[in-house]
Parts: structure tokens; C-alpha cells; sequence
């Protein structure tokens, strides 16, 4: 193993965690857009931003991570990356923008047009974003970006791969996220929506399965060479994908919604992994790998440092927040019986209580 | 003026959408300009939070518990808005100049990956902080926002590095570059520390202190100007006025650093600061002026000043515009213009900070007069110009190189077409979210003005109609500024 697979294992870890933890985020969005009108969605929606809510912000680091990771180990490869599929980054960027400050501004909004409006807005680039994000994957799965970038701009993307590619990000974030909203649900005691969740997650799951096994077609004629490594080194994972696809499946019938998640990240870890797996040692598919693409020793070296940094700092923090919001300690429930002199009351009776 | 600006900037669009060059180099201008603003509320703005939240924690203050709670709204909107602009960034910087993220990734990417580090622990202690109320314990609770402070500071230095590097370009054998083109003996380290980082960093973090205080007391200001003489208006403004105040003389002191770092690395940038036409022993201190066909007119010169101030040296000799060849000078104008107005405005600060605090000393409160109130007021919009104006200083004297006598900008842009097009969009898209910051923040406030504090609305109202009206004032200023950049 070299010194260039320890990185791009690092930026697999980023990958691979974005599409958890950004994806359960996507797919949030995206059932927001379909929780139905206003008075009918009202309480979905809610449940979507209490999720969410004091998250999405970390959530969203990861992209930037994997960006700026392989902007430092693969220079070369990431301006191939960015310049080949310039027109769906685009679509990624615009999406990022709106989704982030809409949400937000939905939250901050006064009235209900504004809130149905930023609200919509919210949701319409949950579903554009991902799917945006799956269509540069699949043009880097399938070989279609050169080393030096310089590829049709439509051709590179308008493709079975990339559409398939878009699909099935679109298709995971909003399975996942419909498991982990349905444990949301579950926990704080709203059986209703916990239903409504769980349901919706088994329809997305026949979905999804069916598009994933229409798509082997696809990669089989249009990505031969990640089909290779997908039939060899990387079909273990894939049949795990599937088996925690299942397995979540059950337990959310079986009513163990908590228990549910741990399958569905398995599921969409593995799959994901598949893929890497899949193209492995190919940075760019047929054009360059890994280790010819690697950025000089120095930096890699202190690229990993600094991925230790981040582990020492950065993981007990999340690991609070996540605790945080399981434990439902973190609340945006600010009704108006918390106003200002409430929580003035909450304080100084803490005081009280601490100086006892 | 900032009409003026606006029309300006949007012919100034226009021109460049022609050009994929000015576009993409517009489009840069135009992101970060508008991010900056941003970034600086998001490094300071948790330090003034923790400074209320304390307060009131402490003296069981009501109003400055009110005040940490309303900023910690606002900052969630505006932090929001600064994420997605930042990530928006990182998009940009390979799209558009994939020639310089393509060679020299590897050299100067570290800070980055650093700065995504803190970044992350930003994000994740905000979202505790604001979501926190009602779960946490109260000192816990403050104590979330010292990690977010520290984190902002860190993050700076990481960011400023990369800009600094574009300046003082090193961690690479610059020789076997130039003969070969070659990126050879990199070492990521020393890009990080070179020589233009300490000051630019110094420079940057205290404005992030200066634009922020000046920014929420401004706020306040207003308010207090139309009427709402309460404590808390009294304590939004002396709260933001004390943080710009201690700043403003640390801004005075790192921007004269910067200055002198910029004087012996980047001496074309110096020259066009100081519009220095020719190279002079005792060099003036030009005050105003503008060149026009390559002569300098309207100007005030104060004889070897600039050249004292440099060396403490009414004699030495400074580099003027004439040794620098041609096509390697910076628009000298704008360079020079933006530079004066920072300077300007920053004088002005350290002046009606001087006068405050004398104030202060001699009767233990600021000043209570309706004009100073004014000048407080004025405070917030123009630290912003003047932010905008020490970055345009910067960026626009390196012209037109990317990375200082190493890269040249037209040899670092994609060579994708349409980037006009992207711009078009963008300017559409960034007025879009800061009209919307804009107009959440005013309605935001115009609710706790009107004594409530209610959750989002996610389904239509009941019977009542809650917020209808309302004057304007009393939020921050960000909408209507980026768009002048």
C-alpha cells in the first residue's frame, strides 16, 4: 500500500461519509418537496427541519473536504475533473446555494408564503443537487474524463452512466433518509409520521432495487471497465449493499426503526465502496492511477497529518452533536412559551441551583 | 453611492461578459467580495455573542441575554449564507483557474485542508450553540461558542495563507519552474508560512473584529436614532463600538505592516498603492490623484513622506511604476483609490475611536450625543467599504498575475466558453440570497420588535395575521453591500 492509497482511502472516508450524512440531508429535501400541500405537510415538514435542523451545516463540510483534498493530493486530476464536468458542477453549485440559504431562510421566515416559498425552493435543489453529483460520478466511473479535461462538455455527462449515476444518488439519499426520519419520528414519540416514513422508505427500496439491477445493463455496455471490477473485487459490496438494504427493510417492518439505520448506512457505504472498489487503481478510469496522479510525498504526508488533526479534533466533536441531537437535547422547538423571560427563569434558576 | 456602484459594477458586467477572461476574473471579484463580508461576521460575531451571552449569564442581565439570543438568529442566517458562498468558492477555484489549482494544488492546498478542519468544528459547535437553549446546561451552552471563536481565528490564518502565497509564491523550486515548467521539491509547509502570511493574517483578522463590531453597533445605532432609546439598543451599540474600538488601532498598526511587507515583496502593487509614477529617492505621499494618460492630476503630494514612512528615510528611493515593464503593471488608479479610501476610512475609525474612548475615561459611559450616534451609524457600512476596498487593493495590484511573478491570471482560466453566461447567473443568484438575507433578517427584526419571538410557520396560519408592517432599521447590513463589490 502506498502513500497515495492512504490518502485516497482518506478521501473515500470523506466520500463515503458525505454520502451519509449529506445524502440522509438530500433526501430530507427531497421528501419535503412531496410531503403534499401546505395544511397536509405542515407537520412533515417540521419533522424534516427538527431533523435536520442543527446538522446540516456539518453535513455539508464533507464536501468540501473531499474538494480540497483532492485539489492538494490529485491536482492534476481534479482540474481534469472540474473542467470535464464544468456544466452538472454548475448544477451542483447552484444547488448548494440555494438549498443551504433557503433552508435557513425558511426557518427565519414570518410568514407562511415566505416560509412555502423558500421552502420549495429548499426542495427542489435537494433533488437537483445529488442527482447533479451522481452524473460527474458516473462520468469518472466511466472513463470519460481525460487527463487533460479537455472533453465535450455535454458529451461527457449526457450519458446512460451519468444518468444512472444521478438516479441512484437521488434514489439513496431519499431512501436513507426516509429510514433515519422514520427512527426521528419514532423517537420523539410521533407514531403517525413514523408510519408515513417507514412506508415510504420500502416503496423507494422496490424502486431503487430496480433501478440498480437495470443499471448492471447500463455499466456493463457503457462502463466496461468499472463493470470488471464491480464483478470481481467489488461484488462483495455490492451484495452487502443489498443484503443491508434488506435487512433495514425488516427491521422497519418488524417496528425497530432505531436499529434500522445501522443496515441503511451499511447499505449505502457498501455500494458506494463498490464503486471505488470497482475502479480501483484507476484515478480516472483507463487515463491515470492513483499513484501517478499523486501529488509529491510532502504533501501527501501532511495531508495525513492533517486528517489526524481532524480526527482528533473533529470526531469527538461530531460525536457530541450526533449524541446531542439522538438524545433530542438539541431543539428547535421555540414555541412562544420559551420567550425570552422563560429562558430567563430557566437561568437564573440554574445559577440558584448551582451556587446551592 | 451605492447606486452609483451598482450601476457601475453592472456595466462594468456587461463589458466583461464578452470576454471569458473579465468574466471569470468578475466572477471571482464578485463571489469573494460578497463572501467576505460574510466570513468576517462568521469569525467575529461569536466573540460579541459570548460577550452579551456572558453578560447576562453573569449579571443576570435580561437585555444581554435578549441580544446573544437575537444575534444568534441573525448569525444562523447569516452563517448559513456565508457556508453555502464558501462552498461556493471552493467550486470556483478549480472551475475557473483549474491552470492553478492544476499546478500548484499540491504546493499550496494544505491551508485549505486545514482550513476544512476548522471549518468543520465552526459548523458543528454552531449548531450546538443554536439549537442548545433549551437541551444544554447555561455555562456549557456559553462555553460552545469558545470553540467557534478559535476555530474562525485558525481558519482565517488557513485561508489568508493561500492568498498570502499568491502574493509571495514559494514550497517549490521557483528556478526549475521557470526553465521548465516543472512543479519540482515541493514542500507544502513551507507555502503555508511564507512570507506574506503573519502580515496579511494579522491585517485580515483584526478587520474580521473591526467590520463586525462596527457593523452591530451601526446597527443598533440606527435604531437608537429612530426612537428606541431603551438598554438594549444603549447595550447593542456598546457592546459592537468596544470591539471596533480596541480594533481600530490594531487595524492602523497591521495594516502599516502589511504595507511595508507589500512595499519589499510586491513593489508594483506598492508603486500603484502610492501611485508612484517614476522611481524616487525621497518619495511624496500622493493623496487623491488619478493618472490620466500616464500623468498624475488632482493630486495633494506630501513631499518624502511615503518614503520616511517606508524607511524612516526622507531619502530612500522607492520603486516606481517606470522599472516595472509594462505589461506586468496593476491598474494603477484603482489600486491606488482603493487603497486611500481604505486608509481613509480607517483614519476616521482610529479618530472617532480615540475621541470615544476619551469620552469613556473622563465619564465612564460613550458618548450620548445624537451625532455621535450618527457617526456610529456611518461606522458599520463604511468598515465594509473599507474591507472591500483593502481586498480590491490587494487583488487588483497583483494584476495580472495569479501567483506573483510565477503564473500569469490568463494562464490559470478554464478553457471552458460562456463563462459570462455563469456570471450572468451568479449575479442573479447572489443578489437573489442577499435580497433574501436581507428581507429575512428586516422581518426577523421587525418580530422581536414587535415583542414576539414565534417558531417557522410551516403550515398556513390559523386565523391571525401575525406580522403585518413595521417600520424599517434594526438588522444588519449585509444585503445591500456585497452588491457593490
Amino acid at each position: 500500500m502506498t502513500l497515495a492509497d492512504v490518502v485516497i482511502a482518506i478521501v473515500w472516508a470523506g466520500v463515503l461519509a458525505y454520502a451519509v450524512f449529506g445524502g440522509a440531508d438530500f433526501g430530507s429535501g427531497a421528501w419535503d418537496l412531496l410531503a403534499g400541500r401546505s395544511r397536509a405537510g405542515a407537520k412533515i415538514r417540521k419533522r424534516i427541519d427538527r431533523s435536520i435542523g442543527p446538522v446540516w451545516e456539518a453535513n455539508h463540510v464533507w464536501l468540501i473536504f473531499v474538494l480540497v483534498y483532492l485539489w492538494t493530493a490529485f491536482p492534476e486530476v481534479f482540474a481534469a475533473i472540474v473542467t470535464a464536468t464544468f456544466i452538472p458542477l454548475i448544477g451542483v453549485a447552484v444547488g448548494i446555494i440555494f438549498r443551504g440559504g433557503a433552508f435557513v431562510f425558511r426557518k427565519s421566515s414570518s410568514t407562511f408564503e415566505s416560509a412555502r416559498f423558500f421552502g420549495a425552493l429548499f426542495a427542489v435543489s435537494s433533488l437537483v443537487t445529488p442527482f447533479f453529483l451522481g452524473a460527474v460520478a458516473g462520468a469518472v466511473a466511466s472513463g470519460r474524463v481525460p487527463l487533460d479535461g479537455d472533453v465535450d462538455p455535454w458529451a461527457v455527462w449526457l450519458t446512460p452512466t451519468s444518468f444512472l449515476g444521478g438516479t441512484l444518488a437521488v434514489g439513496t439519499c431519499m431512501w436513507q433518509a426516509a429510514v433515519f426520519l422514520a427512527a426521528d419520528a419514532k423517537r420523539d414519540g410521533e407514531v403517525e409520521l413514523a408510519a408515513y416514513f417507514a412506508r415510504r422508505s420500502q416503496i423507494t427500496a422496490v424502486v431503487l432495487g430496480a433501478i440498480a439491477l437495470s443499471g448492471i445493463v447500463v455499466i456493463e455496455t457503457d462502463a466496461p471497465t468499472l463493470a470488471d471490477g464491480l464483478e470481481t473485487w467489488g461484488a462483495p459490496l455490492v451484495a452487502l449493499s443489498g443484503l443491508g438494504g434488506l435487512a433495514a427493510m425488516f427491521l422497519l417492518r418488524r417496528g425497530d426503526h432505531e436499529l434500522a439505520r445501522i443496515p441503511a448506512v451499511v447499505a449505502v457505504v457498501s455500494v458506494m465502496l463498490g464503486w471505488g472498489v470497482g475502479q480501483y487503481p484507476w484515478m480516472l478510469v483507463d487515463e491515470v492511477e492513483i499513484t501517478d496522479a499523486a501529488a509529491p510525498s510532502a504533501t501527501l504526508w501532511a495531508l495525513v497529518l492533517a486528517f489526524g488533526l481532524a480526527g482528533l479534533l473533529v470526531v469527538p466533536s461530531l460525536v457530541w452533536l450526533l449524541r446531542l441531537t439522538a438524545v433530542g437535547a438539541l431543539s428547535t422547538d421555540e414555541t412562544r412559551d420559551d420567550s425570552s423571560l422563560a429562558l430567563h427563569a430557566r437561568l437564573s434558576a440554574t445559577a440558584t441551583a448551582e451556587s446551592d | 453611492m451605492y447606486s452609483t456602484g451598482v450601476i457601475g459594477s453592472i456595466l462594468a458586467i456587461t463589458e466583461a461578459a464578452e470576454s471569458n477572461l473579465l468574466s471569470a476574473r468578475w466572477l471571482m471579484a464578485l463571489s469573494l467580495g460578497f463572501h467576505i463580508v460574510l466570513s468576517c461576521l462568521g469569525v467575529a460575531f461569536p466573540t460579541l455573542i459570548y460577550l452579551a451571552h456572558r453578560r447576562g449569564i453573569r449579571n443576570d442581565d435580561l437585555e444581554a441575554l435578549t441580544l446573544a439570543r437575537r444575534w444568534g438568529k441573525a448569525a444562523a442566517v447569516l452563517f448559513a449564507v456565508g457556508a453555502v458562498s464558501g462552498t461556493t468558492l471552493s467550486f470556483e477555484m478549480g472551475m475557473l483557474w483549474p491552470g492553478l489549482m492544476g499546478t500548484f494544488g499540491d504546493v499550496m492546498g494544505l491551508p485549505f485542508a486545514l482550513e476544512g478542519v476548522f471549518f468543520f468544528l465552526e459548523a458543528i459547535f454552531l449548531g450546538i450553540y443554536l439549537y442548545g437553549w433549551k437541551g444544554l446546561p447555561a455555562k456549557v451552552h456559553l462555553a460552545t461558542l469558545i470553540p467557534i471563536g478559535i476555530s474562525g481565528v485558525l481558519g482565517t490564518f488557513c485561508i489568508i495563507s493561500v492568498n498570502a502565497w499568491m502574493n509571495e509564491p514559494t514550497g517549490f523550486d521557483l528556478d526549475v519552474y521557470r526553465a521548465t515548467g516543472e512543479v519540482t521539491d515541493v514542500d507544502p509547509w513551507a507555502a503555508m508560512f511564507n512570507g506574506a502570511v503573519w502580515p496579511q493574517f494579522l491585517h485580515m483578522l483584526t478587520a474580521t473584529y473591526f467590520v463586525t463590531g462596527f457593523g452591530v453597533a451601526s446597527v443598533y445605532a440606527v435604531g437608537w436614532l429612530r426612537g428606541r432609546r431603551d438598554r438594549l439598543h444603549r447595550m447593542g451599540v456598546a457592546i459592537g463600538f468596544a470591539v471596533g474600538a480596541v480594533t481600530a488601532p490594531l487595524q492602523v498598526l497591521t495594516g502599516d505592516i502589511a504595507a511595508r511587507n507589500v512595499a519589499s515583496s510586491q513593489p508594483a502593487k506598492f508603486a500603484a498603492m502610492e501611485l508612484l509614477t517614476e522611481t524616487t529617492s525621497g518619495a511624496p505621499l500622493t493623496v487623491g490623484g488619478v493618472l490620466i494618460d500616464g500623468e498624475k492630476r488632482f493630486a495633494i503630494e506630501i513631499p518624502r513622506l511615503t518614503s520616511l514612512l517606508q524607511d524612516f528615510d526622507p531619502n530612500s528611493t522607492i520603486t516606481g511604476l517606470d522599472d516595472i515593464p509594462e505589461a506586468e503593471r496593476p491598474p494603477a488608479n484603482v489600486v491606488h483609490l482603493s487603497f486611500q479610501l481604505m486608509v481613509g476610512i480607517g483614519t476616521a475609525a482610529l479618530a472617532l475611536s480615540a475621541f470615544s474612548g476619551w469620552v469613556r475615561w473622563r465619564t465612564g459611559d460613550w458618548p450620548t450625543s445624537p451625532w455621535w450616534f450618527r457617526a456610529v451609524a456611518v461606522s458599520g457600512p463604511a468598515a465594509v467599504v473599507a474591507l472591500e476596498a483593502g481586498w480590491v487593493t490587494t487583488e487588483v495590484g497583483r494584476q495580472p498575475w495569479i501567483a506573483q511573478q510565477v503564473m500569469l491570471v490568463e494562464d490559470a482560466i478554464t478553457p471552458r466558453d460562456g463563462i459570462g453566461l455563469v456570471l450572468a447567473g451568479l449575479v442573479a443568484v447572489y443578489l437573489g440570497l442577499g435580497g433574501s438575507a436581507w428581507f429575512v433578517l428586516r422581518r426577523m427584526s421587525q418580530r422581536w420588535r414587535a415583542g414576539e419571538d414565534p417558531p417557522a410557520p410551516y403550515g398556513p396560519p390559523a386565523a391571525d395575521d401575525r406580522f403585518a408592517g413595521g417600520d424599517s432599521g434594526d438588522e444588519p447590513e449585509v444585503g445591500q453591500v456585497e452588491v457593490d463589490a
